[in-house]
């Protein structure tokens, strides 16, 4: 009698941090392209300048800790974060918005806390909520998407490396950018959800032209990353789920006062760039699946709230920073059971 | 407490085991209020007054008081400094006052204070009391002001502003504008940028601290046995 000698089925082959990030950065690309499409170059200079300040940040903070250089640069982590942060601030963003945010995700947010795999917060939103707490006036000046005024495309080549430089007179800036959907839901609470509609060409069918979109597109790619198992469903389902209910409870239907419906939360501002690229980061979530489905609903309920009654248009970003607090804490209550014991352990052991 | 010399005294209240940046004490005052040299410096001076008076006070009285009620007796000492404090700030630098507002009243609460009362001039004499509570006082300034400057410069690009709310008069150009047209950077001037220079601040003393000792070290080393000499002429035998 022969016995087929084969082991358990093994994955074929160790996925490596370098193959789990260029994976992460390939299912950008249909978000990246759509949000250029709509929202010009300024998109794809933030990129381009981020990676380079935080490959370069990285670098010099991987020698001053004497590490190994190359090693280290070739993970694509700091290209990652810096991706990620390019891809949420304004496509109007000067260069040192940009270079102040990459370098402090990537000096203060990771290396400070000991480097990759040890960081307590997101980088990219960390280095995000900085922008946003410092420069409220620039993180605010969102060019209007394409179509939403008649018969302009979107900047060309040459705008948008002027706007980039920063030689934009303020005045002409102003009269470029355009409040986001989300900002004009949230300051608008005495009309018809169809006057609204009526009087704002930034909205569409669903939600903000070009907005839903770029939403959509991400979407596109997180399930891209879920198909080849970069990260379980857990965590984004928990998000959405958690804000469809949220929007869903306090949707009042007709006014302007409704704080927008299930579906307008889910492709208006970075809710699908958070629920399958920054809430899905190994390091700062849950662990188990369970804890990474509290975690994505945390943030998803979080993220309405501040939507809806705190002083910032979009949440994403705080909601994710809270909840990377919360995480130690839910992976202490959601402890898989332990092959061999009955019941699995739940929050810390007694101390004696 | 075994009567230390006084230089050792100053040594230890302003560097070695300085308030601020190794005691980590009167978090609250430094994080809240160093968001610009002119208050950072008037909080410290009141700071400084108050810690020296209050020392000086305690180390008096510390035959009399038994253990059963010292510490309410010193926090009635240090409240009524404090007073003194705030109501001569009210008379003579009154937009500074307001400015500070909650701070100067909540210098009582300040555990420097307390703690300085406690374990070091309830049981010393009168000099080395006075003299740790200054040193002291000027440590936890000193960091209040660096503090202060670092905020300032990259809060708003400016260094001095506003300083004669304090000094009068001659203070008033002061004003160092040292990058025009700065925009304002807030992180810095909010609460949570103190934090973070803050941190700064400490790893900075932990390298100056280790080069000293690694320099201390090198000085400090044995001849080793057996050395040799270099001879260049003659012979040994």
């Amino acid at each position: 009698m022969t016995l087929i000698r084969q082991t358990s089925p093994h994955t074929r082959k160790a996925s490596s941090t370098q193959a789990i990030m260029l994976n992460v950065l390939i299912a950008l690309i249909p978000g990246l392209l759509v949000s250029v499409y709509f929202f010009g170059w300024g998109v794809l200079i933030n990129l381009v300048w981020a990676s380079l300040v935080a490959v370069g940040c990285e670098a010099l903070i991987i020698k001053l800790r004497k590490r190994p250089i190359r090693f280290f640069l070739q993970d694509y982590t700091a290209v990652v974060t810096a991706a990620l942060l390019a891809l949420a601030i304004p496509p109007s963003a000067p260069w040192w918005l940009t270079l102040i945010g990459t370098s402090f995700a990537i000096i203060i947010g990771k290396h400070l806390y000991g480097g990759m795999g040890q960081n307590l917060f997101n980088p990219a939103m960390l280095g995000y909520v900085l922008l946003l707490v410092s420069f409220p006036l620039e993180m605010s000046a969102w060019l209007p998407a394409l179509g939403v005024r008649e018969g302009q495309g979107v900047l060309d080549l040459i705008a948008s490396i002027q706007l980039f430089a920063g030689n934009m007179p303020v005045s002409s800036l102003d009269a470029m950018t355009m409040a986001t959907p989300l900002d004009i839901f949230r300051e608008n609470t005495s009309l018809t959800i169809e006057e609204l509609w009526a009087t704002n060409p930034v909205f569409s069918d669903w939600a903000g032209k070009g907005w839903q979109w770029v939403s959509l597109a991400y979407m596109l790619g997180g399930c891209w990353l879920l198909y080849k198992r970069v990260f379980t469903w857990h965590a984004p389902a928990g998000m959405l789920l958690m804000l469809g209910v949220m929007a869903t409870l306090f949707y009042g239907g007709e006014g302007s006062d409704s704080h927008g419906s299930p579906l307008f939360h889910w492709l208006s501002g970075a809710t699908m760039l958070g629920a399958f690229f920054i809430i899905t980061d190994p390091v700062t979530s849950a662990t188990s699946n369970k804890g990474r489905f509290i975690f994505g609903a945390g943030i998803g309920a979080l993220t309405y709230i501040i939507r809806t009654w705190g002083g910032y248009p979009d949440g994403v970003a705080f909601a994710v920073l809270l909840m990377n607090m919360a995480a130690p804490t839910i992976d202490y209550y959601t402890q898989p059971r332990t092959y061999g014991h009955k019941k699995p352990n739940r929050g810390l052991a007694k101390p004696d | 407490m075994a009567s230390k010399p006084l230089s050792t005294v100053a040594a230890d209240g302003f560097w070695k085991n300085n308030p601020a940046i190794v005691q980590l004490l009167g978090l609250c005052p430094l994080l809240g209020v160093s968001n610009s040299v002119v208050n950072a410096l008037g909080l410290g001076l009141a700071t400084t007054v108050v810690l020296t008076c209050s020392n000086l006070v305690v180390s008096l009285i510390r035959k009399q008081v038994t253990d059963a009620i010292r510490l309410p007796a010193f926090v009635m000492i240090i409240a009524s400094f404090t007073t003194c404090v705030e109501l001569l700030m009210q008379a003579f630098t009154y937009e500074l006052y307001q400015i500070l507002g909650i701070f100067i009243p909540l210098i009582v609460t300040n555990c420097i204070i307390l703690g300085r009362a406690d374990s070091f001039a309830a049981k010393s004499a009168l000099v080395p009391s006075v003299v740790d509570g200054f040193t002291m006082g000027l440590g936890f300034a000193s960091i209040l002001l660096l503090l202060g400057a670092m905020r300032e410069l990259i809060g708003q690009g400016t260094l001095f502003s506003n300083m004669h709310l304090l000094l009068g008069d001659v203070a008033r150009n002061w004003e160092i504008t040292l990058i025009t047209d700065y925009k304002k950077f807030l992180f810095a001037i909010l609460p949570p940028g103190a934090f973070v220079f803050m941190g700064f601040l400490i790893a900075l003393k932990n390298i100056i601290d280790q080069n000293l000792a690694e320099r201390a070290k090198q000085k400090s080393a044995p001849v080793e046995k057996g050395s040799k000499r270099v001879r260049v002429t003659g012979q040994i035998n």
